[in-house]
């Protein structure tokens, strides 16, 4: 069943007609994804060829809604037009909204996030600055490569991109019931604890993978959470042990400010509530094996 | 991007907010034309990005220019807690009878902005919040709706600003949020926020940050950014769009993905605590593509890093192919020689994910003696730090 993206997902693209976003339209389809349109108003009517698969373009994400009943919307438009396109998304009321774009001003995401919350939270978004989410052999939002791994029964939710790949690697003989990036700025719209919340609903899901970095205390709340709400076993990984405060991390949202957003921090909140956390990526998936294992 | 004070004060000048009359200095003699035109009494401020410059003696009082000259001429050079003053700032001085505090920050967990607001001000804020926490408003504000005079007029009201400022400090709430959010601001603070003499509101301190990210918008705020102060490791990686960071250690680190970058250097970090307390020398991400020419790039500023004794490559093949990346690795080695740079540090490479296997053929095919494969990221990392330790 997987959380929030399945096999039954029809996906459109903003920003489809771009070299990212044809780019990783034609992955999305050779994962298996069902992508079915994209939306550019400059280019609607016209049809984009995917290797053999026509796709029509919509001129909104209303329209496109109308024509195909897509429910999730990938969107890699330039940082600049990035907040018009999810503002877009929110109005269409799509279910899902999985935003690429990285350096998106944080006023910006902080303006079309408040508009979300305005219009009821009908539309989650994941991003910006993220990977997107997979369910293996299902579907594929993003671009997190397709084939890392196939289908199994852990969740993963980090906040980082490659180490989502690196963990997906690791564990890819076990396999994966949804992985998502919720990515790595100040402000995003799908946080840790949403996707825990998620996979501690699903079915499907047996074991929980949280990768977290330096920077706010997304990590520290997720702890009480799962301290609260989470049965399944979670295991943890954060990063930036070593990173010097006040310096930004290659990730807008990467930094330690004052003494708050250590890696010491949230490892410590994460053990108080009995959730291992890996020391290494490697040892972290040890963990996991060791859960998925029973022993 | 961390603003000066004196550079704060020229932008709320710049949108309307009241300020003390100043400028800033390099040299004593810019200090002295300054206050031979500001007239009279002023003050000389070291211009440092840290807290506590009043208790070093880096915030002093001059009775007029040649005053001026002698203050400057102490503080320029001044070490305050580690930072060199380079720059003072030269104000008149106010005549303060109310010290209060007002910011508008970004606020990660609600993912909103808040504003901060005390009658309680000239002190550290959240010395007064742990203390007497009824003294401190923290209003949460609606990103799209904004601070309108409605909702300045609130928090002046709940922060408990008496009657006679009032109206002023609800026309600096609502001028400072314009300011916030014209400037892509994630902080602005003012602390304190004065009552002068006369009964006038003055904004006498200024922290501000600014969003890089909303670069684009703002060409500028480029010119905000202290070129002295920068790491020259740094900003010749920036000159080339690398994504790098100098840190203090001598194994040098590239990676794709900042998550992957992060945590390369605390694995190295874990690995030097058994071989000689080496470090990680910097953080490099040369993100998902990792050309040739990219991995040049990258390479030349790592190994331009006098204190880099080994270099750690760990690339995970996500969407990029790692037979596309060994390639790259070894046409940037032979790139680095056609540019005349004489390669002797051992580069240590993991390869991990798409076409791995191919990558690590092309590696060993190549058959670089500077080049050494390792196929896991903790055992890269433990080989990195033990040749970094023998090159110590």
């Amino acid at each position: 069943m997987a959380i929030w993206l399945t096999k039954d997902s029809k996906v459109i693209v903003q920003g489809m007609t771009g070299s990212e976003g044809s780019k990783h339209t034609r992955r999305m389809l050779a994962a298996g994804t069902n992508v079915v349109g994209g939306v550019n108003p400059r280019k609607a009517g016209q049809k984009v060829d995917f290797d053999g698969t026509e796709l029509p373009v919509f001129a909104s994400v209303a329209d496109a809604m109308a024509e195909t009943g897509a429910d999730v919307t990938v969107i890699f438009v330039p940082p600049q037009f990035t907040k018009a396109a999810v503002v877009e998304a929110i109005d269409a009321a799509i279910p899902l909204a999985v935003v690429i774009t990285e350096g998106v001003p944080v006023h910006d995401t902080a303006s079309f996030w408040a508009y979300n919350v305005a219009q009821g939270e009908r539309t989650r978004i994941i991003g910006p600055n993220c990977p997107g989410i997979a369910s293996p052999g299902a579907s594929n939002a993003g671009i997190i490569p397709a084939d890392i791994t196939g289908s199994g029964r852990i969740g993963l939710v980090s906040k980082s991109g490659t180490l989502t790949y690196q963990m997906m690697y690791e564990l890819r003989d076990i396999g994966f019931s949804t992985c998502v990036g919720i990515g790595g700025d100040p402000i995003i719209g799908t946080t840790h604890i949403d996707a825990l919340k998620a996979f501690e609903a699903d079915p499907e899901t047996d074991a929980i993978v949280m990768i977290g970095e330096i920077g706010g205390d997304a990590e520290e709340r997720a702890a009480e959470f799962i301290k609260a709400n989470v049965t399944k076993p979670v295991v943890g990984y954060i990063a930036g042990f070593t990173a010097p405060p006040g310096k930004t991390m290659g990730h807008a949202g990467a930094i330690i400010s004052g003494s708050a957003g250590t890696a010491e921090a949230k490892q410590a909140a994460l053990e108080a509530v009995g959730v291992k956390v890996g020391k290494t990526p490697t040892e972290t998936a040890r963990l996991m094996r060791e859960i998925m294992s029973g022993s | 991007m961390d603003l000066y004070e004196y550079q704060g004060r020229d932008l709320f000048e710049r949108h309307g907010l009241p300020v003390l009359a100043g400028g800033v200095a390099t040299t004593p003699e810019e200090a002295r034309a300054i206050a031979e035109r500001l007239g009279g009494r002023v003050v000389v401020k070291a211009q440092v990005k840290v807290g506590g410059r009043g208790k070093a003696g880096g915030v002093k009082l001059a009775e007029g220019p040649d005053e001026a000259v002698a203050r400057a001429t102490d503080i320029l050079g001044m070490d305050i807690k580690g930072h060199t003053v380079h720059k003072v700032m030269i104000t008149v001085t106010a005549d303060v009878a109310e010290e209060y505090y007002f910011s508008y920050l970004l606020d990660r967990a609600n993912r909103t902005f808040l504003c901060i607001a005390s009658v309680a001000g000239g002190m550290d804020i959240e010395q007064v919040a742990a203390e007497t926490p009824d003294k401190v408003v923290k209003a949460p504000i609606d990103a799209v709706k904004g601070v309108d005079e409605a909702k300045a007029r609130e928090i002046v009201t709940a922060a408990g600003f008496p009657a006679e400022v009032a109206d002023q400090v609800v026309e600096i709430a609502v001028s400072l949020w314009q300011a916030f959010v014209a400037e892509d601001a994630t902080l602005v603070e003012v602390n304190p926020l004065a009552k002068n003499g006369d009964g006038r509101m003055l904004l006498l301190d200024a922290k501000i940050s600014l969003d890089e990210n909303a670069a684009f918008r703002h060409p500028d705020h480029e010119a905000l950014v202290d070129q002295a102060a920068v790491d020259p490791l740094e900003q010749a990686a920036k000159a080339k769009d690398l994504n790098y960071v100098k840190l203090d250690g001598e194994v040098g680190i590239i990676g794709n993905g900042a998550g992957l970058v992060m945590s390369t250097l605390d694995v190295v970090a874990y690995a030097g605590e058994r071989h000689g307390n080496v470090k990680p020398a910097n953080f490099l991400d040369i993100g998902g593509g990792a050309s040739a020419a990219v991995m040049a790039n990258g390479l030349e500023i790592v190994l331009s890093d006098p204190a880099v004794k080994s270099v750690f490559v760990n690339v995970f093949g996500g969407i990029t192919a790692c037979d596309e990346v060994a390639n790259g690795i070894i046409q940037a080695l032979a790139l680095l020689e056609q540019r005349g740079e004489q390669v002797t540090k051992p580069l240590v490479v993991r390869l991990d994910g798409n076409n791995a296997e191919a990558g690590r053929a092309i590696l060993d095919g190549a058959n670089n003696p500077l080049v050494q494969r390792v196929d896991t990221m903790d055992g890269a990392a433990e080989r990195a730090a033990e040749l970094a330790a023998a090159g110590v």
